[in-house]
Order: structure tokens, then sequence, then C-alpha cells
């Protein structure tokens, strides 16, 4: 059986979401049986290639998450978001109440740095599917290895995931 | 006078006066809901407990049990609907679950929950709801406030203080306290009112007590809302 | 307001909480705002929690609980007032006046704002100043509005001309065309025992027209055989169906028939008193209905032994609103006339047992009691003669919108929508035509033919027709910017819902819509038809849900791309920062897709 092509992007997010699907254990080995990993911080590869499947751990904070987030949508077939930050923007848009220049001033000073190497940021944090069509959702703060590994596994045997009690959570 | 009435295809009993979400209730049956509180009169706002009763839709925690009316409510579509408005009270505050203390014990998460809702859907307003820190023992995040007033109807009825009420109109409207200077410090609440136990959601929280139970033992860690009766989660 | 003063008002008022409302209608007259001190002496007047006299100043838009100015000038901002240059008109007045749109001008004399229709849609544009009515607004009108708010006038020396309203009665039939002796139809009804003229009312078949349609037979005999002594009559004059006027002109025109239905009303059920609840935006008419009010009781008509009938015993108040639709729905007008905010009541029990605190209440429109009374003068069965089977009467048509002759129209019930449309010179081809205001029927010019009663289209009396050079998605969006400010709140559907809804539709104006946000709206529409507590929220979806089923090509081309775009403005989200860093360089641009 060919297998399937897995990319994963880490935007505004902690790197939990990354960190729980490692907590998948020795069901990673089932896992890399069955996928191939493309472009993720879990890899070296610079530049996506096509995809069966993305996921995406954070939101939108600024100029380059998005533009890493278009390049995966463009990428892969079928496109998760993964944890509240993805969904919801989480921790990062707890500051969407406040003035962006405000934040900027109160972080650097008078000098606020205009580096072009530097991400400038958005206004608001936005989820990500504000942004990108978002085909499925898996909540969670992060969602935990059980989740995920359950979500990854009726996807890969072609079920619509589905998540009871246990495996759906907001925190 | 009794009676019976059907819920899903099989019969719930009442009595005199009941409405069909106490009745269900009282049989043991969940249906999804908010505002309702067995201490308060029925509200009728969140509207989560909305169900079909002879092709039309009503919400069950005001509608009057009547004898042989046949009541939809686990279908597919009340449960979109039912998402939809957990979607739009999500959408209309700021919540967010991994900070809140609310968290595992609330009940606008655990409806989420049983209802699946994965995804928020519907842009988010991000409302600007400054936190009030004021009192010496209670703390209000009004970020997560769901608008359901038990807060109002408890402090109105049972602690005879009205210390809270909603203020503004639409889309604006908003818990207020009774004092002119806003402040919670400036009202008679106590931390043994009974207001300050109601709240659904991590709205009114006692100072000092946050994240005291572990992950896994939390409420509705234990057993989801929807759960039969002796199994659920009591808040 | 000094305390002096402040008690002054509870003492006028019997430091009665039931008046809440109309005391906080005159601190705002008064003093041009209610500010936290005087909510909190009022709450202490009147024993009442401080946070539920909060809010209540807080829920209704003629009150101002923050400083607003000694000028508080409100445009209508009704779809039909726009079509008619209200926002240029507006701009251009804000400019004048040196006041950025919405806010307070810096030495505190004057803000500029919006609000709903208030009911001049047939003497477009029109704005309140302090709460009174300006019509026919031109640049010139506004012009003269900056120089008076310029040179500090006070209101009362205004040009009288500047707030005179007219009345364009272009088709009268049996109540605009009445000539009617204040108290004819109650002697009429006197002479009838209260079972006959029950009798009556139900030989005339007289429906309710405030939109629903209900009996009015059935609900007065319901309010009658309700349990208690005390009952209550009140007159429906909340009129805030956008394009709607035509209880503007009976009040004016008709209302001595108006108050002779009241209290043909008071003797059928047994009432002892009754309120005319006047929305606060007709504060024009208030002293004229004081005035008819002295009058009546003077000639016997109102008070102790009315026409000398002993026992008969019936007064009327007038209340006035201070700016919410949804006190137009009849539980929520009660909660308003109670001093309370208005939310509609749960139900049942229904007003007909449990209205007005709680006692047997009949809540009718203001052309429901104009009806009555001609109903109590010529008999029930002249009445039904008028109109269809089962709608008749007359219904007076409140026409706005693009046509030659807007105004009002009374036609038999049953008329034809091209009938109507031909009688006030709307040229062809109409684009389409709301019937009933935006909580009623969006019609395509393939249903001309419909006919405007009960059967077919009920409707409160609004008849607002577009033109073809009208964009329908500014309608649709106008509509749903309405029902987001008047929602009241109280239920999750509606008062979420509407706002989201605006948000959908004001995107697919503003040409980013996708698909995406047409499926959004249509399932806001469906959840908030389904599951809100009230008519406000049950039809607030209405327009979008008619545009897409009856007017598809015009939400097609405004669609962006077809399946997919960003909620927001990629490159405008980055401005701030952009601003703050200087930079300019390609990466700190992004593109839309
Ligand atoms: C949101 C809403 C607004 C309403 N506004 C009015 C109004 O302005 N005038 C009116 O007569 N009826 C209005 N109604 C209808 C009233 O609830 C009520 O049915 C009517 O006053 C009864 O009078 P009728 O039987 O004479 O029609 C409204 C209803 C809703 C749901
Ligand atoms: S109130 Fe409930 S839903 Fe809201 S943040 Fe807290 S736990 Fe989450
Ligand atoms: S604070 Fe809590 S109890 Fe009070 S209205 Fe808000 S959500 Fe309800
Ligand atoms: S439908 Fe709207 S206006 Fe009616 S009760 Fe609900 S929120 Fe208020």
């Amino acid at each position: 059986m060919k297998k399937l092509k897995v990319a994963t992007a880490s935007l505004a997010g902690c790197f939990g979401c990354h960190m729980s699907l490692l907590d998948i254990d020795e069901r990673l080995f089932t896992l890399l049986e069955k996928v191939e990993l493309d472009r993720s911080p879990l890899t070296d590869f610079k530049q996506f290639g096509p995809c069966d499947l993305g996921l995406v751990e954070g939101g939108l904070c600024n100029a380059e998450n998005v533009e890493v987030l278009r390049e995966l949508r463009r990428h892969c077939k079928v496109l998760v978001a993964v944890g509240a930050c993805a969904i919801n923007g989480g921790l990062p848009a707890q500051r969407n109440h406040l003035d962006v220049r405000e934040c900027l001033t109160s972080v650097y000073g008078r000098t606020v740095p205009d580096d072009p190497e530097l991400p400038l940021p958005l206004d608001r944090v936005h989820a990500i599917n504000d942004v990108v069509k978002v085909d499925y959702f898996l909540p969670g703060c992060p969602p935990s290895a059980e989740a995920l590994w359950h979500f990854l596994d009726d996807f890969l045997n072609g079920r619509t995931p589905h998540l009871g009690h246990g495996l759906i959570s907001y925190d | 006078m009794k009676g019976t009435f059907t819920l899903d295809g099989s019969e719930v009993p009442f009595h005199e006066g009941q409405t069909v979400l106490e009745a269900a209730r009282d049989a043991g049956r969940y249906i999804p809901h908010l505002c309702a509180h067995p201490e308060f009169e029925p509200h009728g706002s969140c509207r989560v407990c909305t169900v079909k009763a002879e092709g039309r839709m009503a919400a069950a925690c005001t509608l009057p049990a009547r004898e042989g009316l046949a009541v939809e409510s686990a279908t597919d579509e009340l449960r979109e609907l039912r998402r939809g408005l957990v979607q739009l009270l999500f959408v209309e505050g700021n919540h967010f679950c991994p900070s809140c203390e609310k968290s595992g014990d609330c009940q606008l998460q655990a409806v989420g929950y049983a209802l699946e809702v994965r995804s928020l859907h519907f842009p988010q307003l991000f409302p600007d709801r400054p936190l009030d820190a004021s009192h010496p023992d209670v703390l209000l995040d009004f970020n997560r406030c769901i608008l359901c007033e038990l807060c109002v109807r408890a402090s109105a009825e049972v602690d005879h203080k009205s210390v809270f009420a909603l203020g503004g109109r639409g889309i604006d409207k908003h818990l207020i306290v009774n004092a002119e200077s806003g402040r919670l410090a400036d009202t008679s609440l106590s931390v043994t009112d009974t207001a300050v136990g109601v709240c659904p959601v991590g709205v009114i929280l006692k100072k000092g007590r946050g994240f005291t139970v572990p992950l896994g033992q939390r409420t509705y860690d234990r057993a989801p809302i929807d759960a039969p009766p002796e199994k659920a989660g009591k808040p | 307001m000094s305390p002096a003063e402040l008690s002054q008002l509870l003492h006028r008022h019997h430091g009665d909480p039931n008046r809440l409302l109309q005391m906080l209608r005159e601190v705002q007259a008064a003093a041009g705002w209610v500010s936290p001190e005087v909510i909190t002496e009022l709450a202490k007047g009147l024993t009442l929690p401080r946070a539920r006299v909060e809010g209540v100043a807080t829920f209704y838009t003629l009150l101002a609980t923050r400083p607003r100015g000694e000028y508080q000038v409100l445009f209508a901002d009704n779809i039909i007032e726009r079509f008619h240059g209200s926002v240029a008109l507006r701009e251009r007045l804000c400019a004048a006046l040196g006041v950025a749109p919405g806010a307070l001008r810096p030495d505190g004399r004057v803000s500029v704002g919006t609000t709903s229709c208030i009911g001049l849609s047939d003497q477009p544009a029109s704005l309140l100043v302090n709460g009174l009515a300006i019509a026919r607004l031109t640049v010139e009108r506004v012009d003269a509005i900056a120089a008076l708010i310029g040179q500090r006038a006070p209101l009362d020396q205004w040009p009288a001309e500047l707030f005179h309203v007219d009345e364009p009665i272009r088709r009268a039939g049996l109540l605009l065309g009445a000539h009617l002796e204040p108290g004819a139809a109650v002697r009429a009804a006197l002479a009838r025992s209260s079972e006959a003229l029950l009798e009556e009312l139900k030989r005339s078949k007289l429906r309710g027209r405030g939109g629903a349609g209900f009996s009015t037979h059935d609900k007065w005999r319901a309010a009658r055989d309700a349990p208690g002594p005390t009952r209550f009559v009140v007159c429906n004059a909340d009129e805030g169906e956008p394009g709607t006027f035509k209880d503007r002109t009976l009040l004016r025109r008709q209302l001595d028939a108006v108050l002779d239905g009241m209290t043909v009303a008071a003797h059928a059920i047994g009432a002892q008193r009754g309120f005319i609840y006047l929305r606060g935006e007709y504060l024009f008419i208030a002293p004229a209905i004081e005035a008819a009010l002295a009058a009546r009781r003077a000639a016997h008509l109102l008070g102790r032994d009315v026409l000398g009938r002993t026992g008969f015993d019936f007064d009327l108040e007038l209340h006035l609103g201070a700016g919410a639709y949804v006190c137009g729905e009849e539980s929520a007008l009660l909660e308003s006339l109670e001093g309370r905010r208005g939310i509609p009541r749960r139900r049942p029990p229904y007003p007909v047992t449990h209205g007005y605190l709680q006692r047997p209440t009949v809540v009718n429109n203001v052309e429901t009691f104009a009806s009555v009374a001609h109903v109590a003068l010529a008999g029930g069965a002249r009445f039904a003669e008028l109109g269809t089977e089962r709608s008749t009467g007359t219904r007076v048509h409140s026409v706005s919108g693009d046509c030659a002759r807007p105004g009002l129209y009374e036609l038999p019930m049953g008329a034809s929508v091209r009938e109507l449309l031909d009688a006030c010179g709307a040229e062809a081809p109409i684009q389409a035509v709301q019937v009933g205001g935006p909580s009623r029927t969006l019609l395509s010019p393939r249903e001309l033919d419909r006919a405007l009663c009960f059967e077919d289209l009920p409707s409160a009396g609004a008849f607002m027709v577009f033109g073809p050079q009208r964009d329908l998605l500014e309608v649709v969006a106008s509509f749903a910017r309405f029902f987001a400010h008047e929602s009241c709140g109280f239920c999750t559907p509606c008062r979420v819902g509407t706002t989201q809804l605006q948000g959908a539709v004001d995107a697919l104006v503003g040409g980013r819509g996708t698909r995406r946000d047409v499926r959004h709206a249509l399932r806001l529409c469906a959840l908030m038809r389904d599951a809100s507590h009230c008519g406000l929220g049950t039809t607030a979806g209405r327009p979008f849900m008619q545009l897409y089923e009856k007017f598809k090509p015009t939400i097609e081309r405004s669609l962006s791309s077809l399946e997919f775009r960003p909620t927001f403005d990629l490159d405008e989200a980055l401005a701030p920062a952009r601003a703050l860093t200087g930079r300019d360089d390609e990466r700190a641009h992004l593109e839309d897709p």
C-alpha cells in the first residue's frame, strides 16, 4: 500500500500539539508504517510537497503564519486544525482586545524594530479557518495523544472521525 | 392531574404544571440546556433545550407538558440546531478554556462535548470585557458570561440582594452589578451567597479556589453531562 | 438634575416604579442624559435595586447614559432614507458642525448618530433632534439645522416649519375618510350590552391590524371571561416596523376614532384603565393626544361614569416609549409599560389573562381600535361587507420608496399589489416590493397579483417599492442592521445571530462574500427562525432567505471568489504594524489569494 503523505506546521502555538503527537508512543511505529512525513517541524524538508493530510497547530499571529498556512493549504488534500490555537486563536488571541500598536510599543519601547526578517504582526490573532478552508477540527489544548491517535486511525482507515467522551476536550 | 407524553418515542410521565424539561429531568432523560435550573423558574433564554413538538420548535424548559404530546429531542436536526446555539455562545464571548478555572466543571463546555462541537464555525466577536477583581473573595470574569441570568435570579429570589442585573440591549447586553461604581466590592455580595455558586460557566469565581481538582477528576471528566443520572456529572 | 427637581419628578409620578421609563424620559429631556448619580437617586426614591434602574436606562436607544450633547441628532437609518441620501446629509451635518459621526463634540455641544426608521419614510430623509422629528431633509434644511445648532438656538425657537410633518393621505376609505364626532362610537356601544357588542364584533370578523391578524372578538372575549376584577385596554402605537407610518396618520387625523375604539373596548371587556403606548419617536404627536384626553375628560368621555353610565369608569394614560422596536411585541410592551426592560415574556400565560400587572389585558393596534369605532357605529355586518371573506374591512398602507406619490392609501382588504403600485405611481419595471416591512415578505415582479390580506400577504401596513436601480443586497443589509440593532438580547439565536448575520451580509455587500458566507447566513436564518423566543428573532432572517429564494442572481453576482476567501482583509490587518515600523517591504504585505 502506498504510504499517505502527511505534513505538519506549527504557527502561533506552543508546540504542545506536536508534543502530544509524539505522545502516542509506540503507536508512532504503526503510524510510520502507514504515513510518510513531508515538511514538518519533525523533519528537515524546507518546502511542502503534495500531501494527503496537513496538520496545523497554532493560530495566525503574523504575516509569516499566514504564508506558511496558505502554502500548506495549497499542498494538502485534507487540512486539519489541531488544538485550541488553530481553532480559535487560543492564548495568543488574548491580546485581541488590545491595540497591536500598544502591544508592540510596550514590548519594544519607542523603537520598534523594522527588520524585514521579522514577521509583521496582524492587528488581531485569527483562527486558521478565517483564512483558509479547514476540513476537520481537533480541539484540545493540546488534544490528547488518545484523541490524535483516534483521529489518525479513523482517517487512515477511511472512517469519519468521531470524538466521544474523554476524547473531545477544549483544554 | 397527571399524564404522559412521549420523548423520542418513549413515554415520560408528568404532573400538573410541569414543563417538558422538568418532567424529562424527573424521568432521568437528558435534554441539553444551560439557563434552566431545577431551583428556579424556567427562563427560556439560551434556547439550547429547543425540541420539536408536533412539528413546531419550542424551548422544552417553557413548554408545558401535555397529555399525548409527541416531543422529539435526540434528532440530527435538533443536534445541529443546538450545536449552532452553543457555537454562537462561544463566539460571543472570550472562552479560553485552558486558562479557565471552571474548565472541567463548566456546563457550556460539557454541552459542547455532548454535542461534539469541535469548531466555532462563526467569526469570533472578541468583545472587550474587563475583569472585576475588586471584591475580596469573589472574582468576576465577564469574558465568559452567557447571560443566562441564573446569578440575577439567585441574588434576587434567594439572597434577596439583587446584586446582579442585565444592562444594555442586543449584542451589547451585559451583566451589571448593583453599585454606582460598577464594582462588585461596592455591592452587598458575600461569598456565601447562592448567586456565587450558580454560574454554569466561569464568570463568578471564588478567589483562591482555582485548579484544586486534578485533571481527569473534574465533574465532566468523570462522566459526560448527558450520561444517565446515576453517573452524570453534577456541577 | 438637582435633588429638588428629582424629588419633584418622583412626586409627580407618585413614586410609582411602573412609571420608571416615563421618569427616565423626563430626566433625559431635562438633563440631556441619565447620569449614574440620577440612576442612584431614582433607585433610592423608588426603592428599586439600582442595577434594575440602570438596566432600564441602558435598554432604550433614546435614553443616553453618557453625555451626548445639548443637541442630540439621530438620523433615521432606514433603507428608504438611505436611498434619499441620508448618509450624505448626515456627513454634511457632521462636517458643518465639526463632529465625528456617532461621537460627542469635545465642547459637549452636539452629537450626530443614527437610529432605526422613525416613521417618516413617506417624507425622507428624516432625523430626530432631542427626540423631535424633522422630515423632508434637503441640503438647505440640513444647513439651516447646522446654523441653529451653531448659534445655540433653543429648540423652541427653531422655525416651526422645520418640525412640520405632512400627512399625505392619497386615498381615504372607511377610516381615513371618516368625520366622527368624539364619543359617537362610545354612545353607539353603550346602547348595547357588552355581550351584544361582542356579538357585533364577531359579526364584523375584524382581525388585528398589528400584523398577526388575530381575531379581535376572540381576544376581547377571552379577556372579559378571565377571572379578576381589574382589566386593562392597551393601544399599541409603537409602530416600529421600518416603512410603517399609518398609525402616525391615524393618531393625527383620526385620534377620536382610536380613543373611541379604546373606550368601546373598555365597555366590552369591563376595563377601568387604559394606556396608549406611543413610540418615543412620535413625541411630536404627544401634545395633541394629551389635549384630546383632557377634552374627553371634560366631555365625560373619560373618567367616572362615562357618558353618564353609572359604574362605567374608564380613563386613559399616554405612555411614551424610548426607542425599542421590540416593545411593539405585546408582552414586551407590557413590560415596558411596567417600567422595565422591554423583554418579551414567556408564553403561556397570554396577556388576555395575565397582561399589565398580571391582569387581563387586551392589546390592540391603533388601526384595530379605529376599525372598532366603525363596527360599533355601523354594525359588524356593514363592516364585513368590505374586504374579503377572511379579511374584512380596509387596510391603511404606508407606501414609500420608488414611486411618484408616497403616502397613505386606504384600500379594501384583498386589493392586489399591482393595484397599489398603480395607485402610487410606481413605474415599471419594478425590481421588488417589500410588503409588511423587513419581518414580512419580499416580492419579486412575478408576484404582483398577490393580494394584500391575511389569506395571502399579512402585513402591518408597510409597502416599500424598489426600482431597478436599487441594490437589493443593500436593502437586505439594511434590514439585517435593523434587526441587530433592535434585538433585545434575551435569547441566544437572535442576540448573537442577528449580529453574525449582519456581518455575513455586509461581507456580501462589500464584495468580499463567498459561498461560505452565504451558507453561514442561511444557517443563521434557520437557527433564528427555529429557536428564537419572539417574533423579532423568528423573522429576522426572512429578508436574506427570501432574497436567496427569489433573487439568487443578485447574490451570485456579489460573490467574490467561488469558494473561499479570508474573512478579513489580510493586508489591512498588517497596516497598524506597518505604520509603526515604517516598513513597506514585500514581506510587510499580504495579498488576497
Ligand atoms: C417584534 C414585534 C414588533 C411588533 N410591533 C408592533 C407594533 O409596532 N404595533 C402593533 O400594533 N403590533 C406590533 N406587533 C404585534 C403585537 O405583538 C400584537 O400582536 C398586536 O399589537 C396585537 O394587536 P392587534 O390584534 O390589533 O393586531 C409586533 C410584534 C412583534 C413580534
Ligand atoms: S467558561 Fe467554560 S467554556 Fe468558557 S472558558 Fe471557561 S471552561 Fe471554557
Ligand atoms: S455570570 Fe454566570 S450565572 Fe450570571 S448571567 Fe453570566 S453566565 Fe449566567
Ligand atoms: S427573539 Fe430577539 S427580540 Fe425576541 S426575545 Fe429573543 S433576543 Fe429578544
